[in-house]
């Protein structure tokens, strides 16, 4: 698969045991290494466009993480990692617990898994990079400027 | 006339991988008071405790928190164990020690590399996290998983460890010890890691004490203060050294987390020299019944388990203490009359596990 441009990874923690967490920056890390794609773990909400949520959404973090995503620019993709963030997992039962990230925002891609295994998580923004892309065609196609950015001057 | 504004940090940022909230007074440049708001990872896995058996507790106990998951699932698995009275074989005990030591390994790895990214020291991060795969590597083949394992069980291992896997995992402790020894240089010698790091969050010996602080956090402080010193697992046959400082500050923290990772290694190895045949595991028969309180030491100090139960599939209570519990109203005391730039080190120098607080 060809990926045209360089997606920036978000994280944010909305109730994960650390597992999955560390998994997603381990993924970072020279042995997974997903830098080498040009895709960077960054702090910053404006500045992503990939948003990886980590565990399932409680009470707290469902405003942060609404907050969060309504922050990120448009096109943008929810990557779920891990069986938390999936549907609540082992923790479903909990009295703070509301269920997985889809509770609160729209999620694209689902990666389960406990703790998510970095393979998988690499998987799966793989995935998300593809659906950015044809986001990003569809956003083009449909805004009213009509501009077609994928006609590049011949070199 | 310094200008007092109030500045929120978190629950979202750069430098933290779990969110907590602080907010921060400040006075120009200077913090005044830090006032911390905590909640975001809540989950109440204590309650669960009446819809999951005392057996199927062990995974929900493990999962408090990722980074020290096996502590955790030892902790409930060993109070468990006191209540019904059971005698768990000599070679689990090694093992545990074995595991638990690993856990202490990647741990302490793992926060050497989020100080690194802290004060800006990228390629630093990365090597660290580089000789941490190492260890998950072992975690992987002894266990089959890399960060929760589950291969504890009351009454003993769910598997055993052959003796074969043990020595390989001796020889690969030789070559992380090297590497380790290399990147310690950085994180002790570096004059620029220097500035960062000394003199920042002086926390004396007698506002440790007082405030209730243990692990490396004590440790740093002068206090020689460890829960592996009451013997259980196997920690009564091995040879333990505490690592201890007394300057207090953010270096010393690091020295000391620093010395522990020599330590653990060699823990490791007099356990693997050690290790006594025969099973792994004993049949559990019943329900328990009674009460008990496990004190074990986590890589980031003394957790409490306390399990009560009346003879039936449930335990009536589950509840534990963390460690980062305890350190917490020392971070609010070291952030008190530090720059705003200094505030991610303080942060991370506590080693802060929010999910094991929070739970």
């Amino acid at each position: 698969m060809k990926i045209s441009r360089s997606p920036w990874l978000l994280h944010y923690d909305a109730s994960s045991c650390n597992g999955c967490d560390i998994e997603v920056l381990a993924a970072t890390t020279p042995l997974y290494d997903v830098e080498r794609f040009g895709i960077i773990n960054t702090g910053n909400p404006k500045h992503a466009d990939i948003l990886v949520i980590t565990g399932g959404v409680n009470a707290q973090s469902a405003n942060v993480v609404k907050q969060i995503y309504s922050q990120m620019p448009d096109p943008k993709v929810v990557i779920a990692a891990g069986i938390c963030a999936c549907d609540g997992g082992i923790f479903k039962d909990c009295y703070n617990i509301s269920g997985g990230t889809d509770t609160v925002i729209p999620v694209d891609i689902y990666v389960p898994g406990c703790a998510v295994r970095p393979e998988a998580l690499i998987d799966g923004v793989i995935k998300a990079v593809a659906l950015l892309d044809q986001k990003r065609k569809e956003a083009v196609e449909h805004a009213s400027c009509q501009v077609d950015f994928s006609k590049r001057p011949a070199k | 006339m310094a200008t007092r504004s109030v500045v929120p940090f978190g629950p979202q940022h750069p430098v933290l991988p779990e969110p907590i909230h602080l907010d921060l007074v400040l006075e120009d440049e200077k913090v005044v008071e830090a006032i911390p708001s905590i909640g975001f990872i809540h989950r109440g896995l204590e309650k669960l405790v009446e819809k999951k058996d005392f057996n199927e507790m062990v995974y929900v106990a493990e999962r408090t928190c990722g980074i020290c998951s096996f502590g955790h699932g030892y902790g409930y698995v060993d109070a468990v164990e006191h209540i019904m009275n059971i005698e768990v074989p000599e070679r689990a005990q090694y093992l545990r020690t074995i595991l638990f030591e690993m856990s202490r390994l990647h741990s302490h790895l793992l926060w050497l590399g989020l100080l690194a990214d802290a004060f800006g020291f990228e390629s630093l991060f990365m090597d660290t996290w580089r000789i941490r795969e190492q260890i998950l590597n072992m975690f992987e083949e002894a266990t089959g998983g890399r960060v929760i394992f589950s291969i504890n069980k009351i009454g003993g291992l769910r598997k055993d460890i052959p003796n074969e896997m043990l020595l390989s995992f001796v020889d690969r402790l030789d070559g992380i010890e090297k590497e380790t020894r290399v990147a310690a240089k950085s994180f002790l010698e570096d004059s620029a890691v220097k500035s960062r790091l000394c003199g920042v969050g002086i926390l004396t010996a007698k506002e440790a004490e007082e405030l209730g602080c243990c692990g490396p956090m004590l440790r740093a402080s002068g206090i020689r203060r460890d829960t592996r010193e009451l013997g259980y697992g196997a920690y009564d046959d091995l040879d333990l050294h505490i690592t201890t400082s007394n300057k207090g500050d953010s270096y010393a923290r690091t020295e000391v987390r620093l010395g522990e990772i020599f330590q653990s290694i060699d823990l490791i190895k007099q356990a693997v020299k050690k290790i006594p045949d025969g099973p792994f595991d004993t049949p559990v028969k019943g329900f328990p019944n009674g009460e008990y309180m496990s004190r074990i030491e986590q890589p980031r100090g003394e957790a409490c388990y306390y399990v009560k139960a009346n003879g039936t599939k449930f335990v009536t209570r589950m509840r534990i203490r963390t460690p980062t519990f305890a350190n917490i109203p020392a971070l609010t005391k070291i952030l008190q009359g530090c720059d705003m730039a200094d505030v991610p080190i303080m942060i991370v120098t506590i080693d802060p596990c929010i999910s094991c607080t929070e739970r």
